[in-house]
C-alpha cells in the first residue's frame, strides 16, 4: 500500500541524511534549499485552498448567520441573525425525521457495502482464472456518473414497468411503489447506494488482504484450521486497520451522498427520504424563493458531522503509523 | 499460483455469476436504450433488445451534442489545472519538506471531507458577487475542487519514490530547482500524472452538483444536467434517456480498458492515504 511505502521510504530518507550529516545543525537545514523555495512550489496550491476551500466555507458560515432575502442576497446588506437559522432548522418538525434518515441511510450502506465488498475481496483473493478481469469489471458501478446509476435504478424500480415489480411479480408478490410511497422511497435509495459502494469496499479490502503474509494461512492450514477458523482467527484480525479505514472513509462519503437521492426521489415522496444533505440543497436552490440561511445551516450541521468522522480517521491512521 | 485445476474453474464460473448480478443495471441500461417506444412497457419486460431501435441514440446525437461538448471542455480544463496545482505541491512536500509543508497535507486531508452542497452553496454566492455563474471557467474552477487534494495527496505518494540521487545529480549538474522538477521529476512521474488526471477527468465529467448549482441556467451545461432535464420533464423516452446515459458512461469505460492499472492504484491510494 502507498501510505506504507510512503512512510518508510520518508524514515530511510531521514536515516541516511542523519547518517551524513555531521552533528550539530539540524540535517534537514544543510541538505535542504532554502524554504522560501518549497514554499514557492506550494504557493499555487495554498492559495488555491484560501480561495475555492477556505473563503467558500467562509461565504456558508456567514450566509448562516446572516438573514438572507433573494434582494440582499444579490445586493448585500442582509442583517446579521445570529444564530436564528440555526434555532429555525433545529426547531423544524423535519429535523428529526431527516436526521434519523440520514443515519439510517449511512449506517444501512455502510454495513451492506462493507460485508459484500468484504465476501468479494475474499472470494476474489483465491486467484482463479479471469478473476483479475472480472474484479476489473465488478468497478464499473463505482465509476459510472452518479446520475446514470441513479437514472438506471430509476427505471429498474419504476412501479408500472420496472423490472424488479416484474421479477417480484412472477414470483407472485404484489408490485411494490418503491420510489413513490413513504414506506420504500428511503429503502430504494439505500439499495442503489450500496451497489456503487460496493466496488470501493471490495477494491480497498483486497489490497488489504494482500498485505497478509501468505506463510500465515500456510502455518494454520498445517494446524488443521477450517477455512471458518482462519478468516476469524487470522484474516479479519490482520485486516482490522485497513477495515476501519474503509468504514471510516466510508462514513465520511456516504454522509455527503447527494446526488443519488437527489435524483431518484429529490427527498421525497413528503420528506421520506430526504437526508441533510438534500433537505440543504432543497432549501438553497431546490424551491423558487431560496432560503440560504437555513440551508446554509444545515450544511454546516453535516459539516461538523463529517469532521468528526474525519478527526477519527486521522487519529486512527496516526496510530497505525506510530505502531 | 493459479491453477486451471477443475475446482479453479468452477470459482471462475461463481465469479461470473457474481459479476454478472453486480453489472446487472449496466446491462439493463443498455438494453433499454436499444428498447423501442412501444415495447418500454411490455410486461414482462423484454430482457434483449429484439426488434431494437436506435431511435434512443438518434435523439442523443439531436440534442445532446452540446451538453456532450460542455462536458469535454470542463474536463479538460479541470484536468490541466489540477495537475498544475497538484504537481509542484506534490513534489514541495514529497522531496523539499518545508517547514509547515505537514499542516498542509493535514488542510487537504480535511479539504477533501467538505460536503460538496456546502461547497456549492459557497461557490454561488461568490460567483453571482464575480457574475462568473454559467460560465466554462467557473464550472472548471469548481470541479477542480473535486479533484486538488487527491492529486496532491498522489503526487507526494509517488514523488517519495523517486531517489533522491536522482534528483541531487540533477542538482549538482548544475540545474535549478524549478528546471530539476520539470525535466526530472515530472517526466518520471507519468503514472502519477496519468492516474490523476484521469480521475480529474472522471470526476468533472461525473459531478451534478456544481453543474446544477453553477451552470443550471446558461448555455454552458455539462451532460449530467442533460440527463437532468431528461428525466426532470417528466420524458416518457426511456430510450432516449438512457441512450444518453450509455454515452455519458463511455469515459468510466474507457477508462477502465485503457488505464486499470492506474485505476486500482487511485482507489486505494485515495483510500489508505496519510
Amino acid at each position: 500500500m502507498l501510505s506504507t511505502k510512503r512512510t518508510s521510504t520518508t524514515t530511510q530518507d531521514q536515516d541516511g541524511a542523519a547518517k551524513a550529516a555531521p552533528p550539530g545543525p539540524p540535517p534537514s537545514r544543510v541538505r535542504r534549499p532554502s524554504r522560501w523555495l518549497a514554499w514557492g512550489f506550494l504557493a499555487p496550491v495554498t492559495i488555491y485552498l484560501a480561495a475555492f476551500y477556505a473563503y467558500p466555507l467562509y461565504r456558508n458560515v456567514e450566509l448562516s448567520l446572516r438573514e438572507y432575502t433573494v434582494r440582499s442576497f444579490v445586493q448585500g446588506g442582509a442583517p446579521f441573525a445570529g444564530l436564528d437559522n440555526y434555532r429555525t432548522v433545529l426547531s423544524d418538525p423535519a429535523f428529526g425525521p431527516t436526521l434519523w434518515h440520514t443515519l439510517i441511510f449511512t449506517g444501512a450502506s455502510l454495513v451492506f457495502q462493507f460485508s459484500i465488498g468484504m465476501a468479494l475481496a475474499l472470494f476474489f483473493h483465491q486467484h482463479f482464472p479471469l478473476s483479475r478481469t472480472l474484479r476489473a469489471l465488478i468497478l464499473v458501478p463505482w465509476l459510472l456518473p452518479l446520475i446514470v446509476s441513479a437514472s438506471t435504478w430509476s427505471w429498474l424500480l419504476n412501479s408500472d414497468s420496472g423490472l424488479v415489480n416484474a421479477a417480484l411479480g412472477a414470483v407472485g408478490i404484489d408490485p411494490v411503489n418503491w420510489l413513490t410511497s413513504p414506506g420504500w422511497s428511503l429503502t430504494s435509495v439505500i439499495i442503489a447506494n450500496i451497489w456503487i459502494g460496493i466496488p470501493f469496499n471490495l477494491v480497498v479490502l483486497y489490497s488489504g488482504l494482500q498485505g497478509i503474509p501468505v506463510e500465515m494461512y500456510e502455518a494454520s492450514a498445517l494446524d488443521g484450521a477450517s477455512s471458518w477458523q482462519r478468516f476469524w482467527r487470522i484474516t479479519f484480525p490482520l485486516l482490522r486497520p485497513v477495515s476501519t479505514i474503509t468504514l471510516l472513509l466510508g462514513l465520511i462519503y456516504t454522509l455527503k451522498v447527494f446526488d443519488i437521492v437527489w435524483i431518484m426521489t429529490r427527498g421525497g415522496p413528503t420528506g421520506s427520504s430526504a437526508t441533510l444533505a438534500t433537505w440543504s440543497y432543497r432549501l438553497g436552490f431546490g424551491n423558487m424563493l431560496p432560503e440560504f440561511g437555513p440551508g446554509a445551516a444545515i450544511g454546516n450541521l453535516l459539516i461538523v458531522m463529517a469532521l468528526i468522522a474525519g478527526l477519527i480517521y486521522i487519529r486512527i491512521e496516526r496510530r497505525q503509523h506510530l505502531r | 499460483m493459479t491453477t486451471s485445476t477443475p475446482r479453479a474453474w468452477w470459482k471462475t464460473g461463481i465469479g461470473l455469476v457474481l459479476t454478472g448480478l453486480m453489472l446487472f443495471p449496466v446491462y439493463w441500461m443498455i438494453n433499454v436504450s436499444f428498447t423501442r417506444d412501444q415495447d418500454m412497457r411490455a410486461n414482462p419486460p423484454h430482457l434483449f433488445p429484439i426488434n431494437g431501435t436506435l431511435d434512443g441514440y438518434r435523439a442523443v446525437l439531436d440534442q445532446q451534442l452540446p451538453y456532450l461538448g460542455t462536458s469535454f471542455l470542463v474536463g479538460l480544463g479541470t484536468v490541466v489545472l489540477t495537475v498544475a496545482l497538484a504537481a509542484p505541491a506534490g513534489y514541495a512536500l514529497a522531496k523539499l519538506r518545508p517547514p509547515g509543508g505537514p499542516a498542509l497535507s493535514f488542510v487537504l486531508l480535511i479539504a477533501q471531507m467538505i460536503p460538496g452542497i456546502i461547497m456549492a452553496m459557497g461557490f454561488y454566492a461568490i460567483y453571482l458577487t464575480l457574475g462568473v455563474l454559467n460560465t466554462l471557467p467557473g464550472l472548471i474552477l469548481a470541479d477542480t475542487t473535486l479533484a486538488v487534494p487527491f492529486g496532491v495527496l498522489i503526487f507526494t505518494a509517488f514523488m517519495s519514490g523517486i531517489p533522491d540521487e536522482l534528483i541531487q545529480a540533477a542538482v549538482v549538474d548544475g540545474a535549478s530547482r524549478l528546471r530539476t522538477f520539470w525535466s526530472v521529476v515530472l517526466p518520471v512521474s507519468r503514472n502519477s500524472i496519468v492516474t490523476v488526471s484521469l480521475f480529474a477527468f472522471l470526476w468533472s465529467w461525473s459531478d451534478f452538483i456544481f453543474a446544477s448549482t453553477l451552470a443550471g441556467g446558461g448555455d454552458h451545461q455539462p451532460i449530467t444536467l442533460g440527463i437532468y432535464h431528461y428525466i426532470g420533464n417528466n420524458n416518457q423516452q426511456w430510450n432516449a434517456i438512457m441512450a444518453t446515459a450509455v454515452v455519458a458512461s463511455i469515459p468510466a469505460a474507457v477508462l477502465l480498458i485503457l488505464a486499470q492499472r492506474y485505476v486500482s492504484m487511485g482507489v486505494t491510494a485515495g483510500a489508505v492515504k496519510d
